[in-house]
């Protein structure tokens, strides 16, 4: 170590290191149901700040993957690291503590249908011994994001599905995640509702600059990601000026179980992969 | 039903009755450590113990009703009608309490605890909790497995209580029996050991009704169809095992008392 390094400069060299660490980190993980090889050998990764968009046909384990990432199933090879930690061996009960900082949409919300919204966007805090009175603040706050605090005292039965979304969404982000893993929240909804959805996604990006997998079928969902920004001042979402890209938004398709095709928005629009060509058009 | 080899399912069954004991052992050891949900506990109480009553109340009441009506025909042959309360007494305490009270509770709450744990899975709600940093085992099934065995007992003393008030109601309308003597007959009738057989019973029945609705619910698999089967499988076993496990503890207990 040079001696002009102060132990202060130590800790922070340590610090920046930590931030240029990848949040999420898959190295050669396969995973077989039954008989079928749902992936093979998936590496890739993570950065802070990113937000990756997983593409790719129905059936081609981007579910699974999403699963894998937050510990819910284990792979039966390969590993796989989240904030630095590999969770692939990790003890059940030191992943509810990793859990803390991951916020998750389900493919169909899993919001429980027996508490009502604000018990169900408050669930985490409650568990967590959170005031009442704090909570309440809380869970208005993430409400009032995804434009829904007329709803609070709703079941989810009552809401429809884009909104039962939109509270899973608010679930997700309440207690200010490090990391969201979005698993097709717009899948089975009409064009106008997933915009709006994909609105807040942006919108979760730019405002809060939160690392985040999301998985989608509609590929005008990834474009409109990667080509769109939201406005702070306005407090709307406009596209990019002079046809832009969001340089935190990189792809990852999925086919059959193999990685086809990792890298940024540029790169995925003049692949010249014959498949990914003929998906993507 | 596709076919499967005897190797493939013999593993089958291995693994369910690994993974059983792996869910029965940590229902059980969640209670010794933080966190625990004592308002889930008692609102469980509350949906197995009360919601449980009026079936108990009234098969408890009929069964000694028709008990007590029974075994009047046989005991006449021998002139010993007055026995009717020493009769039912024994039978209620020692195994129709608490082996009704048990197939009725399991009728009710296994296949209500696996129906709601089973729709919670397949509409990945169980997945949801543990994304949410919380243990499902230690949220669902650790208040229903301590709420159940706890209310089993006293709806298994309510049971037993009801059947010889019953029994006493047939005796001394339909049979002509002094009510006094019958209830000195079904007073003098049990001993200590055969109390504690009665009482031990539930104790097993509770575990059994818990333990298999939950682990039925938490590995329902394809749907719907998936909640129903898991709701019918419930109850199957659950009072299967109860009759099995009624036998095994009967026999130990006589072993023990000697009666």
């Amino acid at each position: 170590m040079p001696a002009d390094i102060a132990p202060g400069d130590i800790s922070q060299t340590r610090q920046t290191t930590d931030s240029a660490e990848p949040v999420v980190v898959f190295e050669d993980v396969s995973i077989t149901f039954d008989i079928k090889p749902v992936l093979q050998n998936i590496s890739f990764t993570v950065q802070r700040g990113e937000t990756r968009i997983i593409l790719g046909p129905a059936g081609g384990g981007k579910s699974v993957l999403m699963k894998l990432a937050n510990g819910l199933i284990r792979p039966d090879s390969g590993i796989i690291r989240v904030f630095g930690e590999e969770i692939t061996r990790m003890r059940e009960t030191d992943l509810f503590k990793l859990r803390a900082r991951i916020g998750m949409v389900f493919q169909e919300s899993a919001l429980f249908d027996s508490l009502s919204v604000e018990d169900n966007v408050a669930y985490r805090l409650h568990e967590e011994q959170v005031p009442e009175e704090e909570a309440h603040k809380r869970v208005l706050e993430a409400l009032r994001f995804v434009e829904l605090e007329n709803t609070i005292e709703k079941f989810p039965s009552e809401l429809s599905g884009g909104m039962r979304r939109r509270v899973s969404i608010a679930r997700a982000i309440i207690a200010k995640p490090d990391l969201i893993l979005y698993d097709s929240p717009t899948g089975g909804l009409d064009p106008i509702t997933s915009t709006t959805i994909i609105d807040l996604v942006i919108k979760q990006r730019d405002v809060s600059h939160t690392t985040s997998l999301l998985i989608t079928h509609r590929l005008q969902d990834a474009f409109l990601l990667a080509t769109n920004r939201f406005n702070q001042q306005t407090g709307k979402i406009e596209p990019i000026p002079n046809g832009g890209i969001d340089d935190s938004t990189r792809f990852l398709v999925l086919n059959e179980g193999h990685v086809v095709f990792d890298g940024n928005t540029h790169e995925l629009v003049h692949t010249n992969d014959p498949w990914l060509k003929e998906y993507l058009s | 039903m596709p076919f499967v080899s005897p190797e493939i399912f013999a593993k089958q069954i291995i693994a369910s009755v690994q993974d059983y004991s792996i869910l029965s052992w940590r229902a059980i050891a969640n209670l010794f450590s933080r966190p625990r949900y004592w308002a889930d506990i008692y609102t469980q109480m509350d949906s197995i113990g009360v919601g449980s009553m009026p079936i108990v109340v009234l098969t408890g009441f009929f069964t000694g009703c028709v008990l007590a009506l029974q075994s009047a025909t046989s005991l006449q042959e021998f002139g010993s009608v007055s026995l009717t309360g020493n009769l039912v007494a024994l039978s209620m305490v020692k195994e129709l309490g608490p082996v009704l009270t048990g197939l009725m509770v399991s009728g009710r709450n296994a296949s209500g605890m696996a129906s709601e744990i089973g729709s919670m899975k397949v509409t990945e709600q169980i997945d949801a909790m543990r994304a949410l940093g919380t243990d499902p085992v230690r949220k669902l099934v650790t208040p229903r497995l301590y709420a159940t065995v706890f209310m089993l007992f006293f709806l298994t003393v309510v049971s037993d209580a009801v059947g010889i008030a019953g029994g006493a109601l047939v005796s001394v309308t339909l049979m002509g029996l002094n009510a006094s003597s019958y209830f000195h007959n079904s007073y003098r009738a049990l001993q200590y050991g055969d109390v504690v057989q009665g009482l031990t019973k539930p104790l097993f029945s509770g575990f059994i009704i818990a333990t298999v609705g939950c682990y039925f619910g938490m590995t329902t698999k394809g749907g719907t169809q998936g909640v129903g089967k898991a709701t019918t499988q419930a109850v199957v076993f659950s009072s299967v095992f109860i009759i099995v496990v009624d036998f095994i503890v009967s026999r130990a207990m006589i072993g023990i008392f000697g009666r």
